[in-house]
């Protein structure tokens, strides 16, 4: 597609296959008044009433709402090495299809993303798929074995530009190589994504320790082993004077450990899952390992604590932990099932349902939750950014208004795996625009964009 | 489609209580006549209602004869399990089978039952005792033959011979295992078909 | 009823029926000829995941008694060993016409998968699931307190529950499915269950279930009990730290000779003793308890076929066309 325009380009409009000139009639902003956006070659060239089409495309956005494009900060995409379970085109296709602009892609994949030329491999799949920015997540360990660092400066310094730091899938639960990695990242502004599992407390767990554990016979999986890690990191972070982002949080008392760090003035973030928002362990009765998860599903009153912190910014981010399996490795007992749900394309409709309509939260703090702070914790300079004129045209428009089935055999995603098939879900993702470009029309995938050939071999920070 | 209310099935007395009475004396001396006496004799109900005819002929039998004792004679055969249509019917709990204390080896075993309708019951019975032991002879008495046999079966005592439709149904109540609005019954109707 | 998963959905009406229909079953076992035609050209599979002789020649006793065909798979040296998986085997099994499948598995929750999934539309009778339930083996034990209990009170047992009976149930409750059939099903007929075990051996979240929990067997005993159930405990259990030594556990929570004197010193005459099997003598049991008048270990064996009969006459006899004209309740 060599006669793609370039996306720092200025007049390119109208030729084929450029990003073009869009503009969105009458969407409401972040969920306030209609108004009109103009998009030109990726960038938000006028916000107001009544702006002139001028030759743009027209998209009529009434009863819509125009929210800046998601940003995941914990994505699973499986490639390079589990290809039959997802790969960065049709994992960013469904990121796209949801309302995503951004994905951060976990480092668990085979070769571990713990080397430079792993992330750069991963980081130049998303550039070619061209459906959304896909940002490496480093390894914090070599083989995410949880004995010596990863190549942390390298991984920084690559094309892939690597600001977060995880071995999401295991804790690091050394509090000495704890300690070193938030040192160390200090170095180049970067962030350690803790998965807080502590492993003794946890060998051999099934789902969530409690009421429904003892009836089921299923190991448990103490609200503790999650708590007890947060707090040693909180304090280690205190120490060191660096940056903690804490994976998935699903206990009301991880909830009460990150509020109290974070009146201290820790500088702690934390993200919690769609389907931690909604889902109880109650479902785990059915033993259908659809619903294992880790960390597992909770009870209610940890849901209800989840909620809330969401809401009130204990919690900053929804992370979709979009664990995509094959369903040989969900067809079969519990206990020999894998852990992940899918989650890219439901991640606005749970939480429109859990935080919205329950009036826990706006769009306007959806947003945020989604996109300004997640865009800010990877250090994405384009994303995250205000929905104003001169700015990077990364836009969502949604139906608030739209119903729909849930139906893990129509995804983009190839994972079939999700928690919410079969539920009806409010709010449907019309319209992304991805660097100016319409990645998804009327709700249907559209085109990928296409980076500038050039782009391939310059710096990435200029984009 | 159109009634809410159902319509009470009509239904017609046929054996009433002195009928049914009638009949099981009748029996008992005929079972006693073609046995030439009660020597021997073992009187087997098939759950639910054979059992309770079972008794009464019992009692019947011990009235004409003073040497029977009607507890001695008779006894329960249940015959679920042997039944050829287990597996197109609702489960069926299995009843109780408790022989006389004397067994039934070498007995004259009559089975009593209050229907005899396709035979499949009694074919169920026959292979109910050849489980249990081996009786001399084995006959039958029913309180009704609607006739309609599937199978080569006939009875050796009958108290009415009723001609049925196959739609209609034959209903037998008893004291022992019927009650209805608070009362104990005793009666044989027919309901008509649905 | 279509399944017998657990005994935590059992109603009361069908607990009874399978414990009446058990007692039918029994009384077949005195006969001359102890075989029944009622299953006859069925199939019922034997599908053990995890060894147990007792359990399963139980339940082949019971089918074979009830002129069922029987097919034995044990999943150790068989395809499944070396990686065939659940739905698979269901699959096979289903192309082979099984009409019910009895299921022994390592892990919890296998019964129900098979039950709920369409890889297989036969019975599915749980035979143990790792440490969720072991319904049959509930049952059989509700069977011999059930006679022991209406013996005392001079009643026929057909039809009877277990309303007022004491029942201690005593050992490694966290990983026994015994114990969590037993507590549901005791609950269901109205028995008082106590658990008697050490702290680390109780699941967190016990104290929601339907029963009292104790840490002392000796004040349990002199409140007065009516059965003792003693859970088999894996000496392994120590080096995970369950308990100090098994000289410890036998010591504070094990039915040693000192407790069996106890049981005459308290007047409790009438109290049994019991024990799923396979046993630890000197470990939860002495021997002397073990082979007391009071010990009803051989007669749970008996009363298991009975129970096993009756459960898989009840799954198999009715009408198979149209499971929806059936009580459907364990799942």
């Amino acid at each position: 597609m060599a006669e793609q325009s370039a996306d720092n380009g200025t007049n390119n409009n109208a030729t084929a296959g450029s990003t073009g000139t869009y503009l969105i009639r009458g969407a409401a902003i972040l969920g306030a008044g209609a108004e009109d956006l103009l998009i030109r070659d990726g960038i938000i060239a006028g916000r107001g009433t009544d702006l002139s089409a001028d030759g743009a495309t027209i998209i009529d956005a009434d009863g819509l709402i125009a929210l800046p494009g998601m940003v995941d900060v914990h994505t699973h995409l499986r490639e390079p090495g589990r290809e039959d379970a997802e790969t960065v085109e049709t994992g960013t296709r469904a990121a796209a299809l949801g309302g995503f602009t951004a994905v951060h892609a976990m480092a668990n994949s085979t070769p571990v993303a713990d080397t430079a030329g792993v992330v750069e491999q991963v980081h130049s799949l998303g550039r070619a798929a061209g459906w959304v920015d896909v940002r490496p997540v480093g390894a914090v360990t070599v083989g995410l074995a949880g004995e010596q660092l990863a190549e942390l400066g390298a991984m920084a310094d690559s094309r892939a530009r690597v600001r977060m730091f995880s071995d999401d899938g295991i804790c690091v639960h050394d509090p000495v190589l704890m300690r070193r990695a938030l040192e160390y990242v200090k170095a180049f502004d970067g962030v350690v994504a803790q998965h807080a599992q502590e492993p003794r407390l946890t060998a051999g767990a099934q789902m969530n320790e409690g009421d429904v554990s003892a009836v089921l016979g299923l190991t448990g999986w103490p609200a503790v082993a999650e708590e007890s890690i947060i707090a040693r990191d909180v304090l280690l972070t205190q120490h060191v004077g660096s940056r903690l982002h804490v994976c998935h949080v699903s206990t009301a008392g991880s909830v009460e450990i990150i509020r109290w760090a974070k009146a201290r003035g820790i500088n702690v973030t934390a993200e919690v899952t769609p389907h931690h928002l909604l889902l109880t362990d109650e479902l785990v009765r059915s033993y259908d390992p659809v619903y294992k998860v880790n960390p597992p599903l909770r009870t209610d009153a940890d849901v209800q604590a989840l909620r809330a912190a969401l809401a009130d910014g204990t919690i900053d981010v929804v992370g979709t932990d979009h664990a995509p399996h094959p369903s040989e490795h969900k067809e079969c007992e519990w206990a020999q099932a894998a852990m992940g749900m899918t989650g890219l394309e439901t991640a606005l409709s749970v939480v429109q349902h859990a935080m919205i309509e329950t009036g826990l939260m706006t769009w306007a703090d959806f947003a945020r939750a989604t996109s300004f702070a997640p865009a800010g914790i990877g250090r994405l300079s384009d994303q995250g950014r205000p929905l104003e004129e001169g700015e990077p045209a990364n836009i969502i428009l949604v139906d608030p208004a739209a119903r729909w089935t849930v139906d893990p055999s129509t995804m983009a995603t190839m994972g079939r795996n999700s928690p919410f098939r079969g539920m009806e879900l409010p709010g449907k993702v019309m319209a992304t625009f991805f660097k100016g470009h319409p990645t998804v029309l009327d709700g249907k995938l559209n085109t990928p964009y296409r980076h500038p050939a050039d782009a391939a071999t310059a710096p990435a920070g200029g984009y | 489609m159109t009634h809410v209310t159902q319509a009470p099935v009509p239904a017609r007395v046929v054996l009433n209580h002195a009928d049914i009475d009638r009949a099981l004396t009748r029996i008992a001396h005929e079972i006693l006549e073609a046995n030439k006496g009660s020597k021997d004799l073992v009187l087997l109900g098939i759950p639910r209602r054979g059992y309770p005819l079972a008794v009464r002929l019992a009692q019947k039998i011990a009235a004409a004869d003073p040497a029977v004792d009607a507890t001695a004679i008779v006894g329960q055969l249940d015959v679920t399990m042997f039944r050829d249509d287990l597996s197109h019917q609702p489960t069926r709990p299995p009843h109780r089978t408790q022989l006389p204390l004397s067994g039934i080896d070498n007995k004259v075993v009559v089975l009593i039952d209050d229907v005899l309708y396709s035979g499949r019951t009694i074919r169920a019975a026959l292979d109910a005792i050849v489980d249990l032991g081996r009786p001399r002879i084995v006959r039958l008495a029913v309180l009704i033959d609607r006739g309609h046999r599937e199978l080569p079966i006939r009875a050796d005592h009958v108290g009415k011979n009723l001609p049925t439709s196959s739609a209609e149904k034959v209903r037998v109540r008893l004291e022992e295992t019927d009650v209805i609005d608070g009362q104990a019954v005793n009666e044989v109707v027919i309901e008509a078909g649905a | 009823m279509k399944h017998l998963l657990s005994t935590e959905g059992l109603s009361l009406g069908n607990a009874v029926r399978i414990l009446d229909t058990a007692e039918e079953m029994a009384a077949v076992g005195d006969r001359e000829v102890k075989k029944l035609p009622a299953l006859r050209g069925r199939t019922v599979v034997n599908l053990f995941f995890e060894d147990s002789t007792r359990t399963r020649i139980s339940f082949e006793a019971a089918a074979k008694r009830l002129s069922a065909d029987v097919i034995n798979f044990a999943a150790k040296g068989s395809s499944v060993s070396k990686g065939e998986s659940l739905k698979d085997t269901a699959q096979t099994l289903s192309a082979m016409g099984a009409d019910a499948v009895v299921i022994r598995h390592w892990a919890s929750g296998a019964p129900h998968r098979l039950a709920a999934t369409d890889w297989i539309d036969a019975a599915v009778i749980n035979a143990g699931d790792g440490t969720h339930e072991h319904p049959t083996q509930a049952l059989l034990d509700a069977f011999t307190m059930r006679r022991h209990w209406t013996k005392l009170a001079g009643l026929p047992s057909t039809g009877a529950d277990l309303k007022g009976m004491r029942v201690a149930i005593a050992g490694d409750v966290l990983h026994s499915r015994v114990a969590r059939s037993n507590v549901w099903l005791l609950r269901t007929l109205g028995a008082e269950v106590t658990l008697v075990a050490p702290p680390t051996l109780l699941p967190i979240g016990v104290e929601q279930w339907p029963c009292s929990v104790s840490y002392n067997m000796d004040e349990t005993l002199e409140k007065g009990v009516d059965a003792v159930m003693m859970l088999r405990v894996q000496g392994e259990r120590m080096n995970a730290s369950y308990f100090p030594s098994t000289r410890e556990y036998s010591r504070r929570w094990g039915f040693d000779d000192n407790r069996l004197r106890a049981l005459d010193s308290l007047g409790l005459k009438d109290t049994i003793i019991m024990h799923p099997g396979p046993m630890n003598r000197g470990l939860e049991i002495s021997a002397a308890a073990a082979d007391s008048p009071r010990s009803t270990v051989l007669a749970q064996v008996r009363n298991g076929v009975s129970v096993r009969m009756a459960a898989l006459y009840l799954l198999l006899s009715g009408d198979t066309r149209e499971p929806a004209a059936t009580l459907k309740e364990s799942n």
